[in-house]
């Protein structure tokens, strides 16, 4: 396998309410197991640009609870991720569901992580079922819009006031 | 989607706050007092914003006649994006993180 393929993201849409995202690491699997559970981890690669990571709960047994909590640089605004572990096979498997937060925040969905290694690189597939097309939608929307805001910064400069 | 549509779109993307605005709108309806809160900005600045908005197609009023809550168009932003592609490289700038993360 060429390291630049292998590390490239897919994403597809298996069907209305799935988002499916695959990538490859070049690590052992109990390294990127780490990174998705522990919470000082955790905190160096999961977020958005513009928003730093407030705060990082994971209590890793089922029926564990996970909270992880943003505020954006720029105005203050909160966004929060709350779920509850379902199964967890360290460091093969997790299934967990991801619930809308206070703020009414994108969730509700089941989440399938699993983690294979093959020569030294781990292999995570992600499958995030949503309750309804509707959410899976407005997750990916919301993503949209957060590309648009780091995409459009530099425009904004070209294009000047309106 | 036609380039005046579409231009329409970028002038309206290119602002901040319109960006702050509609990602307030992706997690639900707001009226335009609601909106206009976390901005420390008239309600009448807001809605400035929100008639550039409307104009590029990417927010609509509510039925509500007290409210008019406001919504996302998601249809423009979807013309105007590869629809999984700003997901797609959300997540990729996640995982190139976590990239230079293992390779510590």
């Amino acid at each position: 396998m060429n390291a630049q393929q292998s590390q490239t993201l897919e994403i597809t849409t298996p069907s209305d309410r799935e988002v499916v995202m695959t990538r490859t690491f070049n690590a052992e699997r109990a390294r990127v197991f780490s990174a998705f559970t522990e919470p000082e981890l955790i905190k160096r690669w999961f977020g958005l640009a513009g928003w730093s990571m407030t705060s990082c709960e994971v209590d890793l047994r089922p029926g564990g609870k996970f909270h992880y909590h943003w505020t954006n640089d720029e105005n203050g605004a909160e966004y929060g991720l709350i779920g509850t572990y379902r199964e967890i096979e360290a460091p093969a498997r997790i299934v967990h569901r991801e619930d809308h937060d206070e703020a009414g925040n994108q969730g509700d969905a089941t989440v399938t992580t699993t983690f294979v290694e093959r020569n030294g690189l781990t292999a995570m597939t992600m499958t995030m079922l949503f309750d309804s097309r509707e959410l899976r939608d407005k997750a990916i929307e919301s993503g949209q819009v957060e590309g648009w805001g780091v995409c459009f910064d530099h425009m904004a400069n070209v294009v000047g006031g309106v | 989607m036609d380039s005046s549509r579409l231009d329409a779109t970028f002038l309206a993307l290119a602002d901040p706050t319109r960006r702050a605005i509609l990602a307030r709108l992706v997690q639900g309806e707001a009226s335009v007092r609601e909106l206009a809160e976390p901005f420390a900005m008239t309600q009448a600045a807001v809605s400035k914003h929100l008639r550039v908005l409307e104009r590029a197609g990417l927010v609509s009023s509510g039925r509500d006649a007290q409210r008019r809550p406001r919504k996302i168009e998601t249809e423009a932003l979807a013309e105007a994006n590869g629809y999984l592609e700003r997901y797609r490289q959300l997540w990729d700038r996640n995982f190139k993180r976590l990239d230079a993360l293992l390779a510590e």
